[in-house]
């Protein structure tokens, strides 16, 4: 299945191609299709998804689970129900083989900022098991009259700057980045003097073996400028996780699956769980793209991660929500 | 509004030098026209028509909208001649000029 006809697009399936190599890697993951990433010393593997290939965790181990842009108080037709489908993300977390120990959510909790949106967002993650939740803000998040105020004194508050820390788990580093704020007109996703002069300083005294997980809201790599979909400043960000042996970003913003290796660092974007965008380029923006009602869950989902201690190896796995 | 109503009553003094559009619409993330240009003392109204919420904020900080969700509006009243780029703090690929003269 090097090439199938999906919603009239075509779909590449990178698990047929050769993936176990070193270089450039560009993949993308349609509506119904999963993929399992493993990084092992550097060299990444893949292997196609199923629901049924769980493999047994001891407890060294470490999952989590990353949700991404619920844009809670979104209305329009291309999901009237993101409560719905936020719920049912949650649902499908509670009911993973291996409960993951924490959620990542890259951004975009809410669609305008509001209080109320975001009130929204906490009383439905009260119900997952996992009860840590680590966040960085979308632009969404932030368009409050006090520029982020709503969102730094709900999540920020063992954050530096307008939202970025970072934190270890089962020897995991964890950086989270805020690259939406201070704009520039004509400009990509923005990270700033200040923070990366703080990333540096963050990992300056790890050791090379410790695997490192990035994680940000608009992508860190260049998905399609275009549409802004890229960080104008990354590529200095990822010069400090060069010496790393083991390093993967997370990202949302695109609401679509896009995934590539460079080296020792694997990138990847979640869907959303509230509506799907368009492929890059194929659509006269990046707005909201309507689906058929019985297939919008068919193109939200979440991303399941799973390191394995002493294998030096990260596992991304997504699912869609129906 | 209040000054649209304004032009609305004017235009029979001054419409000759009025040119035939101050509205900007946003649509499929980008401004159109992306370039406008306009008599001094005119108001622009942007209009949101997508999915998606914008602003409209210009470079150098001489006009900024709050966050515009659909449908919403935002005026500005050019009291002297220059151009004024602007763009989208939200989506800041998206661009356009005000050209006042």
């Amino acid at each position: 299945m090097a090439d199938q006809k999906q919603n009239g697009h075509k779909v590449e399936d990178p698990c047929d191609d050769g993936v176990d190599r070193r270089g450039f890697l560009k993949c993308m993951a349609w509506a119904g299709t999963g993929l399992v990433w493993t990084i092992s010393g550097g060299i990444p593997v893949s292997r196609a998804f199923s629901k049924n290939a769980g493999s047994p965790a001891n407890s060294a181990d470490l999952t989590f689970v990353q949700i991404s842009d619920s844009h809670m108080g979104f209305n329009k037709p291309a999901n009237t129900d993101v409560i719905g489908t936020l719920k049912t993300a949650i649902d499908q977390i509670n009911g993973l083989a291996t409960p993951p120990e924490f959620l990542l959510h890259t951004g975009d909790i809410s669609h305008l900022s509001k209080p109320e949106e975001f009130d929204n967002v906490d009383q439905i993650l009260k119900s997952a098991t996992a009860k840590e939740i680590f966040c960085v803000p979308g632009e969404h998040d932030l368009l409050d009259d006090g520029n982020g105020k709503a969102y730094l004194d709900r999540y920020g508050k063992n954050a530096k700057g307008a939202g970025w820390y970072s934190f270890d788990k089962k020897g995991v580093h964890f950086i989270g980045l805020v690259n939406v704020v201070n704009l520039k007109a004509g400009g990509l996703g923005s990270l700033g003097h200040e923070q990366l002069e703080w990333m540096e300083d963050d990992v300056k005294h790890l050791k090379h073996s410790t695997p490192i997980v990035v994680f940000a809201h608009i992508p860190l790599w260049s998905v399609y400028p275009e549409w802004g979909w890229g960080t104008d400043d990354s590529a200095q960000a990822l010069a400090y996780l060069k010496k790393f042996g083991s390093v993967t970003v997370l990202n949302g913003h695109i609401h679509q699956i896009m995934q590539k290796v460079e080296g020792n660092v694997t990138f990847h974007t979640a869907r959303s769980t509230a509506f799907p965008q368009p492929e890059p380029g194929k659509a006269p923006s990046p707005g909201p793209m309507k689906v058929p009602a019985d297939q919008l869950k068919s193109v939200l989902g979440i991303t399941d991660v799973n390191y394995v201690t002493g294998k030096h190896a990260l596992a991304v796995v997504d699912s869609t929500l129906g | 509004m209040i000054a649209v109503g304004l032009l609305a009553g004017l235009s029979s003094g001054i419409h000759a030098q009025q040119p035939p559009t101050t509205e900007v619409k946003i649509d499929n993330f980008s401004f159109s026209p992306a370039a406008l240009t306009v008599a001094v003392g005119a108001t622009v109204t942007w209009i949101n028509r997508d999915d998606i919420p914008h602003t409209v904020v210009s470079n150098d900080g001489a006009f900024k909208s709050k966050t515009l969700d659909t449908d919403e509006k935002f005026s500005y009243t050019f009291t002297k001649a220059g151009t004024y780029p602007y763009f989208c703090s939200i989506h800041p690929k998206m661009t356009g000029k005000i050209v006042v003269q």
